[in-house]
């Protein structure tokens, strides 16, 4: 039995990589499709754990021995449909963050470009086109960057800055 | 006896069903809710009272025998913090019945009573969960509502704020049910009490493999430092009361499942050293957070983050009277840290700002509310006749008590960021109560219709009513300490719940 579990094996530990991977993403699409990813994985590990496959757990049928162990089953069955609502609020969300935003992207917290302001008071290192190494928006589109109502002022402080 | 156990999770459930039903019909909803949550309390109250007669209840879900099927337990720190939650509950629920009544609040109540129903019926069956993954599903029943109630009325900040909390929290569950898988593929259970009879079988190693893994997952959803980034970047986008509940519960629910989890089944302390050190990082970082920002709820929030810290420093101890400190202080938090965020709601509605340096002068604007919020900001900084000063001394003479160096370095750390607390809270009182008040016509106008006037009414009242509650911790000191201590002594000797849940096999 060891050749199809360490198959299987092999295959959990390619959807979590991938899973973990695109959850790093800063589109919401890939979060989502990373978290869909890292959810099988996980069912999978599940599965696995309830060793080798053996025949139907079905009362009365066959012997103890060569049934398969049907409560990681049970579990996995359960953490299916808990990822499947929760995928689907997932994507509900990424819609709405879209029809808000008008775009895809997670976008920076405004404290931390505040703080991050407070640090840096040259304004071309922190607002305007992203520098690399920018520790706050590096790589993000240049062109839409100063359309984001969200972002504080060019140049100057927010306005929920007073002191 | 055995028909009470569910009960504090099956009400709120079928409480929620009836809500959707008759969600278009706002009265209605005002009218269910709170009794459906009152119906919880009065269903905790007599699990104590049961509990206190009988020692630890367990109940077979379906009557399948204990490793097999879904085991309930009710023992003295599962029911004590059912009752306080629900307690707590019912005060935010009639706090947001209050808002919703004067046509304060924004958000949709037919999805608000029902989110709520259902946040209440995933912290109660968190709370009695008797197996591993029965702990997982009530974690991402509490979650799942929380996702709703956060991004409720949906703004920019709230969709962003939604975003970062489900990503983080969804990433904690599912490590939370890869821990599961290989729980259960390292003793083939996931039943509570009887993994505290086979972890003890299992080579060191894997035994501590597990443990990490348990505690990077409740870390992960309790926000102890190193994984703390996402908590004060999202609870403060939801609306107050929502963050209250958020607040009070969700990352205490995560603390008692890691106590639950650290102590039944990896009795040894292998991770006391590094606990030690997360407790004294999570509370250095979370209060000079705390001192760092403007926005009371992100204060708050940060303040929040650091009394995590306490908790852990309690449990990290692995003795009886250390975690008889936590669970005092678990108890005190749900409480304390509620009412200050409903505090902040009435600062709010006051002057229509939440920024400590735009803040001023509410001493002398309302009276009531600068008393309201001096007694619980003393009691989370340890000032002596309040809750926290008993939670905190429990504490501080646990950690001395063991005579190791470690703990006696991470209590100096506990006395100085108890200081920074106190630090912290009077920067908000002198910004914000003290200064010259800002010219009156500036203040938002008070509400004149009556509606509003009585929502307001509400709102005040339940304030005041969860102050008194804090207050009536010190009050009862003697036996909650009793109590506290009971249950920390059957955490530490689990023969009683091993045997409760077992028996009939």
């Amino acid at each position: 039995m060891t050749g199809p579990t360490l198959v299987l094996t092999a295959a959990v530990a390619v959807l979590f990589a991938t899973g973990f991977h695109l959850m790093l993403q800063r589109s919401l699409v890939r979060i989502v499709v990373g978290f869909m990813l890292l959810g099988h994985g996980a069912n999978l590990a599940l599965l696995l754990a309830g060793g080798p496959a053996g025949s139907p757990p079905l009362l009365g049928d066959g012997n103890d021995e060569e049934m398969a162990d049907p409560l990681p089953q049970a579990m996995a069955l359960t953490a299916i449909v808990i990822t499947f609502g929760v995928t689907a609020f997932l994507l509900a969300l990424a819609y709405r963050s879209r029809l808000l935003t008008g775009e895809d992207e997670v976008q920076d917290d405004v404290e931390d470009r505040r703080i991050c302001a407070e640090e840096n008071p040259d304004p071309d290192t922190w607002t305007g086109d992203p520098v690399e190494g920018d520790p706050v928006g590096g790589g993000g589109e240049p062109d839409r960057r100063d359309e984001r109502p969200g972002e504080p002022p060019r140049g100057g402080r927010p306005d929920g800055d007073g002191g | 006896m055995s028909v009470l156990v569910p009960l504090p999770f099956v009400l709120p459930l079928l409480g929620a069903a009836l809500a959707l039903v008759v969600r278009r019909r706002e009265r209605w909803l005002r009218l269910i809710a709170p009794l459906v949550v009152a119906g919880v309390v009065a269903a905790a109250g007599a699990l104590v009272a049961a509990v206190a007669r009988d020692g630890v209840i367990a109940v077979q879900l379906g009557g399948w025998a204990a490793p097999l099927g879904i085991t309930l337990v009710a023992d003295r720190l599962s029911t004590l913090l059912v009752t306080v939650s629900a307690a707590v509950l019912l005060a935010i629920m009639v706090h947001g019945v209050g808002e919703g009544a004067g046509g304060l609040g924004e958000h949709e109540p037919g999805v608000f009573y029902p989110a709520y129903l259902t946040l209440t019926a995933g912290v109660c069956l968190l709370f009695l969960a008797g197996d591993l993954f029965n702990l997982f599903v009530a974690f991402e029943v509490m979650l799942a509502s929380s996702y709703v109630l956060l991004t409720l009325s949906p703004t920019r900040e709230r969709v962003q704020a939604g975003m970062t909390y489900t990503a983080v929290s969804l990433t904690s569950s599912i490590l939370f049910l890869t821990a599961i898988g290989l729980t259960y593929a390292a003793t083939g259970t996931v039943n509570l009490a009887d993994l505290s009879t086979r972890t003890a079988e299992l080579p060191a190693g894997t035994r501590t493999a597990l443990a990490m893994l348990f505690l990077v997952v409740f870390g992960i959803k309790s926000a102890i430092v190193p994984m703390h980034l996402w908590l004060p970047d999202s609870y403060p986008a939801a609306a107050t009361q929502i963050t209250a509940v958020f607040a009070a519960l969700l990352t205490k629910a995560a603390v008692y499942s890691l106590i639950r989890v650290e102590t039944l089944l990896f009795p040894r302390d292998d991770l006391s050293w590094p606990m030690l050190l997360l407790a004294a990082l999570t509370m250095l970082v979370g209060t000079l957070g705390a001192l760092t920002h403007d926005d009371v709820h992100r204060v708050l929030s940060f303040t929040l983050v650091g009394h995590i810290g306490y908790m852990l420093f309690g449990l990290s101890l692995f003795t009886v009277a250390g975690l008889t400190g936590a669970i005092l202080y678990l108890v005190h938090h749900i409480v304390v840290q509620a009412t200050l965020f409903l505090v902040s709601d009435l600062m709010q509605g006051l002057t229509g700002e939440i920024t400590l340096t735009r803040l001023r002068g509410l001493a002398t604007v309302s009276p009531l509310v600068s008393v309201l919020f001096f007694i619980p900001a003393m009691s989370v900084s340890g000032v002596p006749p309040t809750s926290g000063f008993i939670a905190k001394l429990a504490l501080f003479q646990a950690g001395v008590d063991g005579g190791r160096t470690a703990a006696y370095a991470v209590t100096g750390v506990a006395v100085l960021t108890s200081l920074l607390t106190l630090m912290a809270m009077s920067r908000m009182w002198a910004l914000a109560f003290w200064r010259t008040p800002r010219d009156p016509n500036d203040l938002p106008e008070r509400p004149h219709d009556e509606a509003a006037r009585g929502g307001i009414r509400i709102m005040r009242a339940v304030t005041v009513a969860m102050v008194c509650g804090g207050l009536l911790i010190p009050a009862f000191a003697g036996p909650l300490t009793e109590w506290s201590h009971r249950a920390a002594t059957e955490l530490m000797n689990p023969a009683p719940y091993v045997q409760a849940v077992l028996e009939d096999r």
